[in-house]
C-alpha cells in the first residue's frame, strides 16, 4: 500500500509538471500584453513593471524561476491584473469554492446514490425507467439553464433565498444544488449499474438462501461492491466541482476560484493563471489518489491486481 | 457475454442493428436526433435570416410570422435556434471526428507495438488524463481565438475569400481542435485494449503468413474490427462536446457573433429570463433534447454491440 501511494505521488508530481509546462507555454502564447488594462501606462513604467514581475528575463529562466519560488518560498507570483499576490487570492477564494463544492457533493450523494439503489432494486419497472429518465435530464440540461430557472422559480418565491450573491448562510443552497445536480445524475447511473452487477452474482444468491432479509442483503452485501464505480467517480468529481464551477459562480455571483481562472485567461494574467491551474491540478491529483485508496479498501481485488502487476 | 460472436464482420453489424431495432428508447432517440438534424440543416435554409434585426418588433409573442417569437433585437427565434443548432451539432460531430482519428490511431499503434513503446505511450495518456480538461481548453481557446482573427485577415488578403464567411469559419475551426485535441484519451485506451486482444487472433496470424507488412495488418485488418466500441464511445462523446461548446460560449470564449450556437442563445436568454423566460427555455429544450437523444442512442448502441462499460 505504501509503495502504491508513493508511486502515485511521484506520478502526480509528473502530472503537475506537465500541467505547468502546458500552462506556461500557453500563457506565453496568449494574445496581448499584461498591464494594458491600466490606462496611460508609459513605456518606462511598463519596463519597470516587467522587471518587477520578472518578465524581462529570458523564457527558460522564467520557466525555472516560477516553480522553484513555489517550492522555496511558497510564492505563487503576483497577479498582474489585480496587483495582489496569487497566494492571497487563492487563500481568499478557495474556502468559498470548498463550501460550494462540499454542498454540491452532499446534494450529489444524497440524491444520486439512493436513486441508483432504488433503480437497481426495481430493475426494469416503471420506477426504474422514470428515475433513470430524470437522471438523464440532470445530465442533459446544462447548469446554465437549470441555474437561471431555479433563480426565477425558487429564489424569487421562497423567502430567505436570494437570486444571487454570497454572504448569508443560506446563499450556498441554490448554487450547490445546481452544481451537484449533474454529478447526482451520473452517480445515480453508476450506482445502478454497480449494484445491478453485484446483485447478479452468486454470493448474493447465497445470502438470500441463508434467509437474510432483502434489505440487509442489498445494504450489507450489495452496496459494498456496488458502490465501487461511484467511489471511483466521486474523487475526480469532487475536484471538478471545486474547480469547474465557473458557470455556477457566474450565474449566482459567488466569489469563488473559478471566476479568477476565467478572468486570468481573458486578461492575460499569467501568474494568476498558472497559480490557479497548478492549485486545481494539485486538488484533482489528490482527490484521484484518495478515491483510489478508498477503492482499494472497498475492493481487495484491486490491491491484488496491482500487486500482481 | 458467454457466447462468442461469429467471425464474419457483416453479421456483427447486422446483429447489432437488429438488437437496436428492438430498443424503443434508442430508436425513438434516433428519430428525434434525425429530425433535429433535418431541421437545422434542411429546414433552416427556408427560414428567415437569423441575424435580421427589427427593433420595432422586440420580444414578440409566437405568431404565424415568427413561430417562436422574437428576441431582444427582434430577431426570429425559430430561425436563430435552427442556425445555432448547425454550429452546435457541427462542433460536436467534427470535434468527435478529430478525437476519433487521433484516439484510434494512437491506441492502435500503442496496443500493436506493445512492450516499452506501449508503456511509454500509455503513461503519456495517463498524465494527460489527469490534467483538468476544461482548464486547458479555456486557455487554449483564448490563445487560438486571436490566431483565428489573424488567420482570417490573412486568408481574405491572400485568397480573396468572402470576409464574413472567413470570419465565421475561423471563429469555429479552433473550437474543433481545442476540444478534439483533448477528447481522444479515453478512446485511445479503449482501442488499445481491443487491439491487444485482436492481435493474438488467428486472422492476424494468417495475414502475417501472407506476408503483409505491419502497417497493412494494423490498418486493414485490426482497426476495422475495433469499430464497434469506437462507434459506441464516439456517440457518447458527441453530446459531451456539444455541452463543452455551450459552456465555452456561455463564458464568452467560444462562438462569437455573427455565428451563434445554442450556448449563445441560452446565454442571451438568461439575460431576459425574468420578463421573457421563453427565450431561455425554448433553446434550452432544443439543446437538452439533442443531448438526451444522443445519450440514449449511445446507450442503445452500447447494449447492441454488447460493449462492456468498464474503462480498461
Amino acid at each position: 500500500m505504501f509503495r502504491f501511494i508513493l508511486g502515485r505521488l511521484l506520478q502526480g508530481l509528473l502530472v503537475l509538471f506537465a500541467l505547468y509546462t502546458i500552462t506556461f507555454f500557453l500563457a506565453k502564447a496568449m494574445p496581448g500584453e499584461p498591464f494594458t488594462t491600466e490606462k496611460n501606462v508609459s513605456e518606462t513604467t511598463k519596463q519597470y513593471l516587467r522587471k518587477l514581475y520578472g518578465l524581462d528575463k529570458p523564457l527558460p529562466a522564467q520557466y525555472i524561476i516560477y516553480p522553484s519560488k513555489i517550492i522555496t518560498d511558497r510564492d505563487f507570483g503576483v497577479s498582474t491584473s489585480k496587483g495582489r499576490p496569487v497566494r492571497d487570492i487563492i487563500a481568499q477564494s478557495f474556502p468559498v469554492s470548498l463550501i460550494l463544492g462540499l454542498g454540491a457533493m452532499s446534494f450529489a450523494i444524497g440524491i444520486g446514490i439512493p436513486i441508483g439503489i432504488i433503480s437497481a432494486v426495481r430493475k426494469n419497472s416503471w420506477v426504474d425507467w422514470s428515475l433513470m429518465a430524470v437522471a438523464m435530464v440532470g445530465i442533459c440540461v446544462p447548469a446554465f439553464t437549470i441555474g437561471p430557472l431555479l433563480q426565477i422559480l425558487i429564489a424569487a418565491n421562497v423567502p430567505g433565498l436570494k437570486v444571487a450573491g454570497w454572504g448569508n448562510p443560506l446563499d450556498f443552497l441554490l448554487p450547490a444544488f445546481t452544481l451537484g445536480l449533474v454529478s447526482a445524475a451520473y452517480l445515480a447511473r453508476l450506482t445502478r449499474g454497480g449494484v445491478l452487477e453485484i446483485l447478479s452474482q452468486d454470493f448474493i444468491r447465497t445470502a438470500h438462501a441463508k434467509g437474510l432479509s432483502p434489505t440487509r442483503v442489498i445494504l450489507k452485501h450489495g452496496l459494498r461492491g456496488g458502490l465501487l464505480p461511484s467511489v471511483a467517480y466521486l474523487g475526480p468529481a469532487f475536484a471538478a466541482m471545486i474547480s469547474g464551477s465557473f458557470i455556477v459562480e457566474t450565474i449566482f455571483q459567488v466569489p469563488g476560484m473559478g471566476q479568477h481562472f476565467v478572468n486570468a485567461a481573458i486578461s492575460r494574467d499569467e501568474f494568476l493563471l498558472m497559480g490557479v491551474a497548478l492549485f486545481f491540478g494539485f486538488l484533482i491529483i489528490m482527490m484521484n489518489l484518495i478515491s483510489d485508496i478508498l477503492t482499494g479498501i472497498l475492493d481487495p481485488r484491486v490491491r491484488i491486481g496491482k500487486a500482481a502487476q | 457475454m458467454s457466447e462468442k460472436t461469429p467471425e464474419a464482420g457483416s453479421s456483427l453489424w447486422r446483429d447489432a442493428w437488429l438488437r437496436m431495432g428492438k430498443n424503443k428508447a434508442a430508436m425513438a432517440s434516433l428519430g428525434v436526433f434525425t429530425l433535429i438534424v433535418f431541421m437545422c440543416f434542411g429546414v433552416a435554409w427556408f427560414c428567415k435570416d437569423p441575424n435580421a434585426v427589427t427593433l420595432t418588433n422586440k420580444f414578440a409573442s409566437p405568431s404565424g410570422e415568427h413561430w417562436m417569437g422574437t428576441d431582444a433585437l427582434g430577431r426570429d427565434l425559430f430561425s436563430r435556434i435552427l442556425y445555432g443548432g448547425q454550429i452546435s451539432i457541427l462542433v460536436g460531430l467534427i470535434a468527435t471526428a478529430v478525437s476519433v482519428c487521433i484516439g484510434v490511431t494512437y491506441g492502435a499503434v500503442s496496443g500493436f507495438a506493445g512492450g516499452r513503446p506501449d508503456a511509454l505511450m500509455m503513461r503519456i495518456v495517463d498524465t494527460l488524463l489527469s490534467i483538468p480538461f476544461l482548464v486547458v481548453v479555456i486557455v487554449l481557446q483564448a490563445v487560438l481565438s486571436v490566431w483565428s482573427s489573424d488567420t482570417s485577415s490573412w486568408i481574405v488578403q491572400h485568397w480573396n475569400w468572402d470576409k464574413t464567411f472567413t470570419d465565421r469559419l475561423t471563429n469555429i475551426v479552433p473550437l474543433f481542435f481545442a476540444l478534439g485535441l483533448f477528447g481522444w484519451l479515453t478512446l485511445a485506451r479503449i482501442v488499445r485494449a481491443q487491439v491487444m486482444s485482436l492481435k493474438e487472433r488467428e486472422f492476424v496470424e494468417a495475414a502475417r503468413a501472407l506476408g503483409y507488412d505491419r502497417f497493412r495488418i494494423l490498418f486493414r485488418h485490426i482497426i476495422p474490427n475495433t469499430l464497434g466500441p469506437t462507434v459506441v464511445y464516439a456517440t457518447l462523446t458527441v453530446p459531451g462536446f456539444i455541452m463543452y461548446e455551450a459552456t465555452l460560449s456561455f463564458l464568452g470564449l467560444g462562438v462569437e457573433a455573427p455565428n451563434s450556437s445554442w450556448g449563445i442563445l441560452i446565454k442571451e436568454g438568461a439575460n431576459f429570463m425574468e420578463t421573457h423566460p421563453a427565450l431561455l427555455i425554448i433553446p434550452g429544450i432544443f439543446f437538452s433534447l439533442t443531448l438526451f437523444s444522443l445519450n440514449f442512442l449511445g446507450d442503445g448502441l452500447r447494449d447492441a454491440f454488447d460493449v462492456k462499460a468498464s474503462k480498461d
